[in-house]
């Protein structure tokens, strides 16, 4: 039937599995996932789900990639269809010579199938219903049984699956031999009628190492806990929830006294993200370390307060786990689109420290440095993720801590410095870095206190409307700011094997698709020197990288080219020298999308000779 | 002949005359010439000026000269405010003053000079109180607030911080207009009641001791600012109060809300002033004192060690009576006189940091040795994802 030869791949293919929200496919493809990784082999798996909690279609893509390519790939080698309402589209997604799972309980019309592709059918329906009565075992179970038959078909071994299975259910001895009772019985079907393995094979390696498994929310969470977080406040909105969910998990496990039983932390569920930020603002100026989680929504309403966090100088640390905008948008696609929203939030004249870690282990520990700048620079820190990489599992390297670090609690006048008579002025730049010393509350009876206002005052804190006390403390805050461009994480630049006028820059959850995307790219011959910013203010490396090369690529995941925007802003350069590549379609961006992007503008690029031209 | 071109122009910074200091300290200077932007005030005092229990007088309590009108409300309760803190012997540092935006939350700036202070963002002070509370459960914490600042743009955050029962002594100067932009109705106005420009309220008022009540706050009280003697004990008596305290002080507008035809001028509060009591706090341990009837003193004892003696004036009041007191205020409200008094206390109440079981150790002070788990919880948490 199939006049396409059937793909043959081991440890590289992508499955997806189309399923109907609130079904409880969710922990069984997760399963499926880390049984490959149990195979030595890595995975990327990443979740595509609506704004719905129940009915609505949600897919699992799952990339097998012995050559560690983390970024999403595009395509679809073996769709694995469980829900009716996608069938259509999930069919024509297939890769020609791609392979089609579904249960054939139901007859269905040839027509709904595809002649290029191998379609295999496994009675779910009906070996879930001869063995099980109760109609949320049979749902659930399902899904189980489906796993185990693509354990034969992909040539999976099924010990590493029941070992997850005796993980996840320790101590709950009847669920963990039903589940294994499932898994076989959608094994032997398949292995019993058949042709297993498929083309498509898990092969056992040693590619995945140390690293470990863990979506970013949960990372960066716990960079807060070893950070030094005491105080969260927040307000649910996806896909930012997860990480004060996370927060709380964490604290439960690590920051109870051990004696007293009481909580060295305090959550608080604010009414709305004004409130959050308030309380994590009112927190930090009473020298607690204070975070939020939130999404662009939650950021355009707390700009009222990030202004007077930058103008009354009170730290604060804000992790912003982008979606897709402008207003409700897409909120439970990816996007970086809030970058010039937080780098200038709020009126007037301000400017912020934006942080962009590129996975779960660099938002872990970009999490934990946001609260050093944020008291160091006593201003709003961002911690600039996005929904691809805080809601979905990433493999990555092992989270690190070193047991000598101190947190830097930044310029803190103590009682003590105030009675040896060191002048305290709320806003005095002693250092010359523009960065003021401040006192907490209560610190002494008659010495260091101050009145915080957002209105204008001078060095000593005094309400002042003049001119000149008003411009003197802008200027300040600029010094400051130059400051932090030496204290945030610094790009990092990877240059191509031979000299090359044209660079890209990228950032945050694009960098797996770039990596890969530079050795497509070379293939296609062309040589490409890499720099992955990290932070904003940006590094005199940016400024150095455009003089070094005469074009460069922006790739990042927004319409507005808003990196691009903000380079051009802050380093005055000619736009033309900058080429926008832009991907926004909720989607995570392709290696494959970067490559024939980039790729279609160099071969433009080389212009031919006249002369050959018209010979 | 030279074309116009379009200036950029440069603002030089001299760089000099900016401390807006002529001394060190910060309380002393700024009052010279044009530049006068606040007002400090001198600091010489009488030498026979009355000191309480911690050797201060009044003058320690005190802070810069109100910039508010002449004759404003609001001054008498800073006064009163002063007055109370006097007379619990408070450290002035030990209490964090907090408010939004508006009249009512420029009054921070004029009492307790050595107390940190902040005024916020409109709507917002309850939020960063909140915040302010989890930091550091030690300090007292005084929020100051006007009736725009929270029935209107800040009424979620008056209504969230109060069900979350935070520690808290929370002041509204109520004048039922915006005083700052000149005397637009605020949502405390009563419908009805007339603006000065003439224009008659149609929409129905926010009373906030209603709400309060309704949503759990365990210290409720109402009060004018034109009297005193009942103002200041309730002021200290909120202070010794764990858990929300919420104090509503009508406190007129004496720019634009004190003509006849408002609900909220002098005069009307205090022709359609009905208190229910009048209280003593009291300090220590001392027998209280015995010139009441019998019958009508009622003893409140408080957390910190304080006792209130409450001197009914209304025989059937009963201040730990919730449901009661709602009743009681919608009655009165209907006749148009004002309730005021303790009008609810709860002596036993929980504070938002028994809720969340949080460390008797401020979390300010915590750090790495006792927040970070460490190197090996990270490695056993890494072996846990593979």
């Amino acid at each position: 039937m199939s006049d396409k030869k059937p793909i043959s791949s081991v440890n590289d293919f992508v499955v997806r599995f189309a399923n109907v929200n609130g079904s409880g496919s969710a922990s069984a493809n997760e399963m499926f996932a880390r049984a490959i990784l149990r195979h030595g082999v890595p995975v990327s798996p990443r979740n595509i789900f609506p704004s719905n909690i129940q009915g609505l279609p949600t897919w699992y893509e799952v990339r097998v990639t012995e050559a560690g390519h983390l970024g999403a790939r595009g395509g679809v080698d073996m769709m694995v269809a469980m829900n009716p309402q996608t069938w259509d589209k999930d069919v024509a997604g297939i890769e020609p010579g791609g392979y089609l799972f579904y249960d054939s309980t139901k007859p269905m019309p040839s027509t709904k199938f595809r002649d290029d592709i191998t379609v295999i059918g496994v009675p779910l329906t009906a070996i879930t219903n001869s063995t099980y009565t109760d109609p949320r075992q049979r749902q659930l179970f399902k899904n189980i049984i489906y796993l185990g038959s693509l354990s034969a078909l992909l040539d999976m071994d099924p010990k590493l699956i029941e070992q997850l299975i005796g993980e996840q259910y320790k101590g709950k001895e009847k669920l963990l031999s039903s589940n294994v009772h499932a898994l076989h019985l959608g094994r032997d079907w398949a292995l019993q009628n058949l042709k297993c393995p498929i083309g498509l094979r898990v092969k056992k390696s040693d590619k995945v190492g140390d690293r470990i498994f863990i979506e970013g929310n949960s990372a960066a969470a716990l960079g807060a806990v070893y950070g030094g977080a005491t105080v969260c406040a927040w307000y649910p909105i996806t896909p930012s929830s997860s990480v004060a969910e996370a927060f709380t998990a964490h604290c439960k496990k690590y920051r109870h006294d051990p004696e007293t039983g009481k909580a060295k932390y305090a959550i608080v569920q604010g009414e709305d993200e004004l409130a959050s930020i308030g309380i994590v603002i009112g927190a930090s100026w009473n020298g607690a370390r204070a975070f939020t989680a939130t999404s662009g929504p939650g950021i355009s309403l707390m700009t009222e307060f990030i202004g007077l966090s930058y103008f009354a100088e009170i730290p604060a640390v804000i992790m912003n786990i982008q979606r897709a905008g402008p207003s409700t948008g897409m909120p439970t696609r990816t996007q970086q689109c809030d970058i010039i929203a937080c780098a200038y939030a709020s009126h007037g004249d301000t400017k912020h420290v934006l942080l962009f870690p590129e996975d779960p282990a660099e938002a872990f520990e970009f999490a934990a440095a946001a609260f050093d700048l944020a008291e160091r620079l006593q201003t709003t820190i961002f911690l600039m993720l996005d929904l691809d990489i805080g809601m979905n599992h990433r493999l990555c390297r092992p989270l690190k801590w070193d047991d000598a670090r101190q947190y830097d609690r930044g310029k803190i006048m103590t009682a003590e410095m105030l009675e040896e008579g060191r002048d305290f002025g709320r806003y005095l730049d002693v250092d010359g870095d523009g960065i003021p010393y401040r006192t907490y509350p209560g610190t002494h009876p008659t010495k260091g206190s101050y009145f915080t206002r957002g209105t204008s005052r001078d060095r000593y804190a005094r309400y002042s409307e003049e001119g000149t006390v008003y411009a003197d403390n802008m200027q300040r805050l600029v010094r400051k700011f130059e400051t932090a461009q030496d204290l945030v994480p610094r790009p990092l630049q990877a240059n191509a094997e031979r000299p090359t006028k044209y660079g890209v820059i990228y950032f945050g959850s694009t960098s797996p698709a770039m990596d890969e995307a530079i050795g497509l790219l070379e293939a296609r011959g062309h040589q490409l020197d890499r720099l992955r910013i990290r932070a904003f203010p940006f590094h005199s490396s940016v400024a150095s990288f455009l003089a070094e090369h005469d074009f460069v690529y922006v790739v990042e995941q927004n319409r507005d080219s808003q990196l691009r925007q903000l380079i051009v802003n802050e380093n005055g350069i000619d736009p033309v020298r900058l080429v926008p590549i832009v991907h926004y379609d909720g989607t995570p961006i392709t290696a494959r999308f970067i490559a024939k992007a980039i790729g279609d503008h160099q071969d433009h690029l080389k212009v031919t000779p006249l002369r050959k031209a018209v010979s | 002949m030279p074309a116009l071109v379009a200036g950029i122009h440069a603002f030089l910074l001299s760089g000099q005359d900016v401390d807006g200091r002529d001394k060190p300290g910060h309380d002393e200077a700024g009052t010279t010439g044009a530049r006068m932007t606040y007002i400090a005030k001198p600091k010489f005092h009488h030498p026979g000026l009355k000191k309480n229990e911690l050797g201060y007088t009044h003058r320690d309590y005190e802070g810069k000269i109100s910039t508010l009108c002449a004759g404003c409300g609001h001054d008498s309760i800073t006064a009163s405010i002063i007055e109370a803190c006097y007379e619990l012997s408070i450290e002035p540092h030990l209490v964090a003053k907090i408010s939004g935006i508006g009249c009512s939350s420029k009054t921070p700036d004029y009492f307790l000079g050595n107390s940190h202070g902040f005024n916020s963002v409109h709507g917002r002070m309850p939020s960063v109180l909140t915040g302010a509370n989890l930091a550091n459960r030690d300090l007292i914490y005084l929020g100051v607030s006007g009736d725009g600042d929270s029935a209107s743009i800040g009424f979620g955050q008056f209504a969230h911080s109060i069900r979350r029962g935070v520690n808290m002594t929370y002041i509204v100067e109520n004048n039922g207009v915006y005083g700052l932009t000149k005397g637009q109705f605020s949502a405390t106005a009563d419908r009805g009641s007339k603006s000065k420009k003439g224009v008659t309220n149609t929409d129905n008022p926010i009373d906030l001791v209603a709400i309060a009540l309704q949503l759990g706050a365990t210290f409720v009280a109402r009060s004018f600012s034109g009297d005193k003697t009942q103002l200041v004990p309730l002021i200290a008596a909120a202070i010794g109060h764990k858990g929300a305290s919420f104090i509503d002080v009508i406190s007129p507008c004496i720019a634009f809300n004190n003509h006849a035809g408002s609900t909220k001028s002098f005069d009307y509060v205090r022709e359609h002033n009905d208190a229910v009591n009048r209280l003593d706090v009291l300090v220590g341990r001392d027998p209280i004192a015995v010139d009441y009837a019998p019958g009508t003193v009622q003893v409140v004892e408080q957390h910190d060690g304080s006792r209130i003696a409450l001197r009914k004036i209304d025989a059937d009041y009963d201040p730990h009576d919730r449901l009661g007191a709602m009743t009681f205020l919608q009655k009165h409200a209907a006749k148009g006189q004002i309730v005021t008094g303790l009008l609810y206390v709860d002596p036993d109440a929980e504070d938002m940091h028994e809720h969340l079981n949080t460390v008797e150790t401020p979390l300010n002070s915590l750090e790495a040795d006792s927040l970070c788990p460490g190197s090996a919880v990270l490695d056993k948490f890494n072996a846990s994802l593979r």
